[in-house]
């Protein structure tokens, strides 16, 4: 045995094993296309090849596969918003999420430790209660606790009684979780190519030619190709691509930045944030703090970091626990996330009948990847927009039915 | 540290400055078009004219920056057309 591995070992020639096929030429045509290789793109390629038997598909990705804001985010995964429509969307998300390493057949990395929010005002505790409320109509695990709570659910926070951030009570939602970024992204593109599925990395989408209500060229590139249908699944530059198809979105890109310490023994088993700090916390599997927040104050397309930012954040943290002021800081990365009027996304149709919409994710769409992608392949693969996405039309700004979740997006994303 | 040149103050830090959006015109939009100006904001990859305030003064003026580069090209205040530009700092 040794020595046959000694042999194996110094031959030569050996095909690297890879879960991800190398980029292929380009066909003249495809059933569907797909702007954009992140994970809302390869969930969808996923779906329609293994539901739906759709395989003759297309994921276009100008960079590295997965490359944009599902390779930047900080991996939230929950359900606790405020409207009716979106709860019922994001448990989907949820429950896809907590069988999707079984699924893929890929260790996703899922780890449903739940998310603590803690309220420093009474303006956040009167929220906190509205949002338990309507969790539980809709069946998700939430509920408000008081401070002795927080205490036994987080004993490392700060509770600064008489201080200036008194921990008042915190908003408890037991379903959030936390999955590896990339192996999301890797599991669904793997799966996908399995079915034929053709992933284009280094192709970039420049342009599209719309005849009457149809797009009917993408052009790359890397060459012009033809599509039956397009969904546009492009991250941070989603309002660019669409204005490519004529498209006017309501979105506006600002930057989110996120870092993370050095690696700490494990002490931290839940999602902590504080909406009144604009805060939050997780302990990764490498052991390092994940410190995110709010995006940059001001409007930009750009993926630079800002020390303000980065200031707030650690401020943040020290407050909710100074005992980290001699950890050091390993990493620090922005993303370009784009911002819808009320922090919920933009799914479904578009005003081309060929052209469907999976944008407006901000700095809340990693949450959404399985089900998302599930719910547009149906849509493209039946023509038909499922109920549980009909909120999210675009349409809906037309008529001011906006689904208000900027209270329950600030927070945690 | 990034600095804003207030046409008031002169030159201060960035995280002196609340950003308040773009000049939109001074008009009274109704149906499709009210839709498109409350909810469709410019998000050109391009200079945007828009209102900023130095906080701690309460001064509020427009300022003129690139929405990748992040530079500020001029401020002035509203009356004071683009002849008076105050100029712009990093
Ligand atoms: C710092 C940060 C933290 C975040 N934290 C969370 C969180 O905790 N929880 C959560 O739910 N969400 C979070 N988000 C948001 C989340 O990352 C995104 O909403 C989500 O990843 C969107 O996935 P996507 O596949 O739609 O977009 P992306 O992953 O951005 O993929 C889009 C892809 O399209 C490609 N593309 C763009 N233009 C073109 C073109 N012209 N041609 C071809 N390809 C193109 C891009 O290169 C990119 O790879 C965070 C975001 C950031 C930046």
């Amino acid at each position: 045995m040794p020595f046959n591995l000694l042999k194996y070992g110094l031959r030569s020639g050996h095909e690297p094993f890879r879960d991800i096929p190398a980029t292929p030429d380009l066909k003249a045509s495809y059933d569907v296309v797909i702007i954009g290789g992140g994970g809302h793109g390869l969930a969808a390629a996923y779906y329609l090849s293994h539901v739906h038997g759709i395989t003759n598909i297309a994921v276009l990705e100008k960079g590295y596969l997965a490359g944009g804001n599902t390779a930047r985010n900080t991996t939230t995964i929950r359900s606790n918003y405020l409207t009716p429509p979106s709860i019922a969307f994001y448990k989907e998300g949820v429950e896809l999420y907590e069988t999707l390493s079984q699924e893929l057949g890929f260790n996703i990395m899922f780890s449903q430790r739940g998310q603590l929010t803690l309220a420093h005002s009474d303006g956040a505790m009167r929220s906190f209660r509205l949002r338990a409320e309507m969790g539980k109509h809709m069946g998700t695990r939430i509920e408000v606790v008081d401070p002795k709570t927080v205490r036994e659910i987080c004993p490392q926070v700060h509770m600064d009684e008489g201080g200036r951030h008194e921990v008042l009570g915190g908003l408890w939602h037991e379903d959030a979780a936390t999955a590896r970024h990339d192996a999301v992204a890797w599991g669904y593109a793997k799966r996908a190519a399995e079915r034929g599925v053709e992933i284009h990395q280094r192709t970039e989408v420049t342009g599209m030619a719309v005849s009457g209500d149809r797009v009917t060229e993408i052009r790359t590139n890397r060459g012009t190709i033809r599509a039956g249908q397009v969904l546009q699944a492009a991250g941070g530059l989603n309002g660019q691509i669409a204005a490519l198809a004529g498209i006017a979105l309501p979105i506006r890109c600002f930057p989110l930045q996120a870092m993370v310490t050095q690696p700490l023994k494990p002490f931290l088993d839940i999602l902590l944030s504080s909406s009144d700090l604009h805060t939050y916390l997780v302990q990764s599997s490498r052991g390092e703090i994940v410190i995110g927040g709010g995006t940059d104050p001001y409007q930009l397309a750009s993926t630079r970091s800002t020390l303000p930012q980065k200031e707030a954040l650690a401020t943040g943290a020290l407050q909710l626990m100074p005992f980290l002021h001699n950890v050091k800081l390993l990493r620090q990365w922005a993303g370009i996330t784009d911002i819808t009027p009320d922090f919920s996304p933009i799914m479904g149709a578009s005003a081309l009948q060929n052209y469907w919409l999976d944008a407006g994710w901000g700095t809340w769409g990693f949450k959404a990847t399985a089900v998302a992608g599930k719910r547009l392949a149906e849509t493209i693969a039946t023509g038909r927009v499922p109920a549980i996405l009909q909120p999210f039309a675009l349409e809906r700004f037309d008529r001011f039915a906006l689904l208000n979740e900027m209270g329950a997006t600030a927070a945690g994303h | 540290m990034k600095l804003m040149t207030c046409p008031m103050n002169g030159p201060r830090s960035i995280a002196e400055f609340q950003w308040l959006g773009a000049v939109q015109p001074d008009d009274d939009p109704q149906g499709g078009a009210l839709v498109e100006r409350l909810f469709f904001a410019p998000n050109l990859l391009g200079v945007l004219r828009e209102w900023w305030r130095h906080t701690p003064t309460n001064t509020v003026f427009i300022a003129e920056r690139h929405l990748t580069t992040n530079e500020i090209l001029r401020t002035y205040f509203h009356n004071a057309g683009t002849d008076s530009t105050a100029g712009a700092a990093q």
